[in-house]
């Protein structure tokens, strides 16, 4: 068995930083996607909240223990840092771990960084921390939640990952600009 | 423009892809006869007024969404998921093959 090189989606890119607003790569942990079966709705439900968590509702996410549940369609969701446990025969799992890059953008001009690359409106009142929108980042896909007051997680594909880096730090830049322009 | 999903809200149109009349979304029965076939293929309405149309949530929930809209006016009205406007097939497969008549094939309408 070759011995083979474990590396994070973003290894090498992240972190950056600029007009204090920081990009960096949330640790590498195991996400699930959760599809209750049909008529299983509840049961699985009744599974997720065994561990702390529960299904969310449409853009929303619930998070408890270091383990969190994301929305992202209609029956659909991802566990993010726990084991599936629990959901044998009540939905589908499937390992999307090693499918995802997942990023954090943190910093009190996040809001606007993202602003350049996302059509919706993410001010705190629109969308309160835990928020989640499946939506784009620029020409890509993305799970956007809202981590923190001023930090947002953004979740694309893995084979994106240096696109996505590349497209906000670009942002960043941008508007640090703009802001030491005066 | 922007569509309403009636899971994430309101959305820029860009987030969405448009698949032609709603009616795309009822296909007919396994059973169904080739003149059900040829009506779910290729006869459509042209009202001058209310129409719904087949849109999908592609870069947003993956939902399939039907979005009643006005052709006089232009305006965009009410959104509905497909799945929750009942069943995914016509209703009475093979009816529109029953009436022969090309300007109401659309079994499927609720
Ligand atoms: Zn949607």
């Amino acid at each position: 068995m070759p011995s083979l090189i474990s590396k994070s989606p973003c290894e090498d890119l992240l972190p950056v930083e600029a007009g204090g607003v920081k990009l960096s790569e949330y640790p590498v942990d195991r996400v699930s996607s959760v599809a209750p079966f049909a008529g299983k709705e509840r049961a699985s439900g009744a599974a997720l909240k065994a561990i702390g968590l529960g299904w969310p509702k449409p853009g929303q996410s619930i998070s408890a223990n270091g383990a969190r549940i994301l929305w992202t369609g209609r029956g659909q969701a991802f566990l993010v840092g726990a084991e599936p446990a629990g959901l044998d025969g009540l939905a589908a799992i499937t390992d999307q771990s090693d499918g995802w890059a997942r990023l954090r953008l943190a910093g009190s001009g996040a809001e606007t960084v993202l602003a350049r690359l996302v059509a919706l409106d993410l001010r705190p009142g629109a969308f309160p921390e835990g928020s989640v929108a499946r939506t784009g980042l620029g020409h890509m896909m993305m799970i956007l939640r809202r981590d923190g007051a001023d930090a947002f997680e953004i979740m694309v594909f893995r084979s994106m990952a240096a696109f996505a880096v590349r497209e906000l730090h670009h942002a960043m830049t941008a508007c640090a600009a703009r802001v030491a322009a005066g | 423009m922007r569509l309403t999903c009636p899971l994430c809200g309101s959305r820029d149109r860009r987030e969405f892809t448009y698949y032609g009349d709603a009616v795309y979304a009822s296909r007919p029965g396994p059973d169904a006869p080739p003149e059900a076939w040829d009506a779910y293929l290729h006869l459509r309405d042209n009202p001058a007024g209310e129409t719904r149309d087949l849109w999908y949530h592609e870069m947003g929930c993956s939902a399939w969404i039907e979005v009643t809209r006005d052709t006089v006016t232009h305006a965009v009205g009410a959104t509905r998921l497909i799945a929750e406007r009942g069943g995914g097939r016509a209703s009475g497969a093979g009816s529109p093959a029953k009436k022969k008549a090309p300007s109401k094939p659309r079994g499927g309408r609720a």
